[in-house]
């Protein structure tokens, strides 16, 4: 499978009064065409403060992006000037968002908004982009489509709203499509539909996709690699089934224990991972982690571990620590 | 069952919201009936959990029993007692024994206060104590809670999200209460520290003898906490069950679709899970269907459904259904 895109240390700050954050601290990875790639993480870990760096939505400043590439197709997309970056953005790579409500704009019709796309970059004329926005409308499962496109976005629920956001990424037939926690805001029967939708559009156009999430319940179902972030560092990246079969970063074994399965035999006392992520103002100066590991040994709190190989090539995890045989400390 | 182990007695409760027209002379042109005739009981010392989607109703309920919401129809029987039919100075001090958790850490906090006195705060508006002896007590409670008893004059903003949940919490616990209604309590919360915060309330729990409704959309987190669970849908009760009776033997159409529609954090059960996808959106609650109210969604619809309203009804032991389908 031939990569598509590539990131290479990137590390992203926001120059704050408070301070410098370190949101986003020197991270790897590549994604395959038509593969998904997960990326996990809680709030603050800078998982969606990664992907906006690499499709230059940061806001500078106070945002900037002080070190790393991107390659798509050869090409950084952090040395493009901004028209060319313009071209890639929902063009050839297309993003959803978590809040559908706030990503529409309110005062213009739904049809209004796919069709602004489709006359941009694909140079349409008005009519083509009308009839070309129903049936994306049709394709994303909005009922009466037609009659629907000259809605306003308040007049649909928030999974419409969804569909909406999907139809007008998937525009262009892009060849990535990233959802940043789309399903967050919405509940658990159309939270259903909407990944639903996705794997069933991402088969049939072929794009990859990177899907960014706190649940890693979504995950197992839906990605074939996955990303563990915690404090701005990559800490454990595995192919889906050996991250839930066999994990091996402590933060991803407490992340695991921590959640209530819905096919327990028995409910057992969840484990819980003492303790708060740490300040990204004021890092420690070893792993992240360590205040709050139950392997921690003296080297972590001094050096911060790279991502290393164990295993397996495809299975990376930044630790000093071999739980497997490491007493809990 | 006996009447003693039954610490609260829901009855036929309805809440309506009256949808109003005009400025002047206003006039009601309808109503949101959030909780429409549900009936169920809170056994001592048990975990009730209540799921559904937003809108559905379960917020409402848990109000309109503690009555922040006094209901349009129906009776709330707390230690035997009808709290519907209580007002001032009575349903005051039945206020203590019932408490509640809310949902957002962050606006159920007043900013301007210390956590000292908002712990303290129930302390002193019931006459419990006051000066030394309640500020000892809060200290207690803090300590209670995994929370640093210096903490006592800092102020919210100055704790993260698990942490203001744990002040919310000593402040629910401050007048002992035997019954609390938590709305939702973690679902504002990380991963990690939602653990945190559970495994907190199962403590006290234990260790107070507490009843709780849990209120949650989260299915896997409520089947980890709760004795019997019922699900909401559309301000009625369609199941309810003790917890693993309704995880393995789901009976309604609604609960089988909402607990197919959960993903569960393993990639190998994930492959062959077979996924019920409800078509569509939950109705307006200011206009439900006729019939049966899921009649619009259901994948296993009769033609009664869109006449009649199937009734709640016992239909093995300890498992109460609203369904056509089952008779």
């Amino acid at each position: 499978m031939t990569t598509l895109l590539e990131v290479k240390d990137l590390k992203t700050r926001f120059y704050t009064q408070d301070g410098v954050v370190h949101a986003v601290n020197g991270i790897s990875y590549t994604l395959d065409e038509g593969s998904t790639l997960g990326i996990v993480g809680e709030s603050g870990c800078g998982k969606s403060v990664s992907v906006l760096s690499a499709m230059r939505l940061i806001p500078e400043p106070p945002g900037k992006i002080v070190g790393g590439q991107v390659l798509f197709e050869g090409e950084d997309l952090l040395k493009m000037s901004m028209d060319e970056i313009r071209h890639v953005r929902g063009n050839k790579i297309a993003m959803i968002f978590q809040d559908p409500m706030t990503s529409l704009n309110p005062v213009l019709t739904i049809g209004r908004q796919v069709e602004e796309a489709l006359e941009l970059h694909m140079g349409m004329s008005r009519s083509q982009a009308r009839q070309r926005a129903i049936e994306l409308l049709q394709m994303v499962g909005i009922p009466q489509a037609e009659d629907r496109i000259d809605d306003y976005p308040h007049q649909f629920s928030g999974g419409m709203r969804q569909r909406v956001m999907i139809a007008m990424a998937l525009s262009c037939n892009p060849q990535i499509l990233i959802a940043d926690e789309p399903t967050t805001a919405l509940d658990v029967t159309i939270q259903a539909q909407i990944i639903d939708l996705v794997k069933r559009l991402r088969d049939e156009i072929g794009m990859a996709v990177i899907w960014i999430t706190h649940d890693l319940g979504i995950i197992a179902g839906l990605a074939e690699k996955v990303i563990v972030m915690y404090a701005g560092f990559i800490v454990e990246e595995a192919p889906v089934k050996e991250l839930y079969s066999n994990p091996r970063h402590p933060y991803t074994i407490g992340l695991l224990g921590s959640l209530p399965r819905l096919d327990a035999r028995k409910s057992h006392r969840l484990v819980s991972i003492e303790g708060l992520p740490p300040d990204l103002i004021d890092l420690p100066p070893g792993c992240p982690f360590a205040p709050r590991c139950a392997y921690v040994i003296d080297r972590c709190l001094e050096e911060n571990p790279s991502l290393e190989a164990v295993g397996s090539n495809s299975h990376r995890i930044a630790c000093w620590v071999d739980v497997k045989t490491a007493p809990k400390t | 069952m006996t009447e003693d182990n039954i610490l609260v007695r829901v009855e036929h409760l309805k809440k309506y919201f009256p949808i109003t027209r005009g400025i002047v002379f206003q006039r009601q042109i309808g109503a949101v009936k959030a909780v429409d005739d549900i009936s169920f009981d809170i056994r001592r010392g048990e975990t009730l959990g209540l799921v559904g989607e937003s809108g559905c109703g379960k917020s409402t309920t848990g109000r309109t029993i503690l009555q922040l919401y006094r209901p349009t129809a129906g009776a709330v029987y707390f230690e035997g007692q009808d709290l519907a039919k209580m007002k001032g100075e009575q349903l005051r001090r039945m206020r203590r024994k019932m408490q509640m958790i809310f949902q957002d850490p962050y606006a159920s906090l007043n900013p301007r206060m210390t956590v000292g006195n908002i712990v303290g705060e129930p302390l002193e508006v019931h006459g419990v104590a006051s000066g030394k002896e309640r500020y000892e007590r809060v200290q207690e409670l803090l300590q209670l809670v995994g929370l640093n008893p210096y903490f006592i004059n800092r102020y919210p903003h100055e704790f993260s999200g698990g942490q203001r949940q744990r002040i919310g919490v000593a402040r629910a616990l401050a007048l002992n209460p035997s019954f609390i209604v938590c709305d939702e309590p973690i679902s504002a919360l990380d991963v990690s520290i939602q653990a945190q915060v559970v495994n907190l309330l199962e403590d006290l729990q234990a260790e107070f003898k507490l009843t709780y409704l849990f209120i949650a959309h989260d299915l896997s987190m409520v089947r980890h906490i709760s004795d019997r669970v019922a699900v909401m849908y559309l301000g009625k009760i369609m199941e309810l069950t003790s917890r693993d009776e309704l995880y393995n033997n789901p009976l309604h159409p609604y609960t089988q679709a909402l607990l197919s529609a959960v993903p569960i954090p393993d990639p190998v059960v994930e492959e062959t899970r077979r996924r019920i996808i409800l078509e569509g959106d939950v109705p307006s609650p200011a206009n439900p269907p006729a019939g049966c109210n899921f009649c619009t969604r259901c994948p296993r619809i009769l033609e009664i459904c869109h006449d009649e309203e199937p009734e709640f009804k016992e239909v093995g032991p300890d498992h109460w259904v609203a369904c056509h389908l089952i008779a």
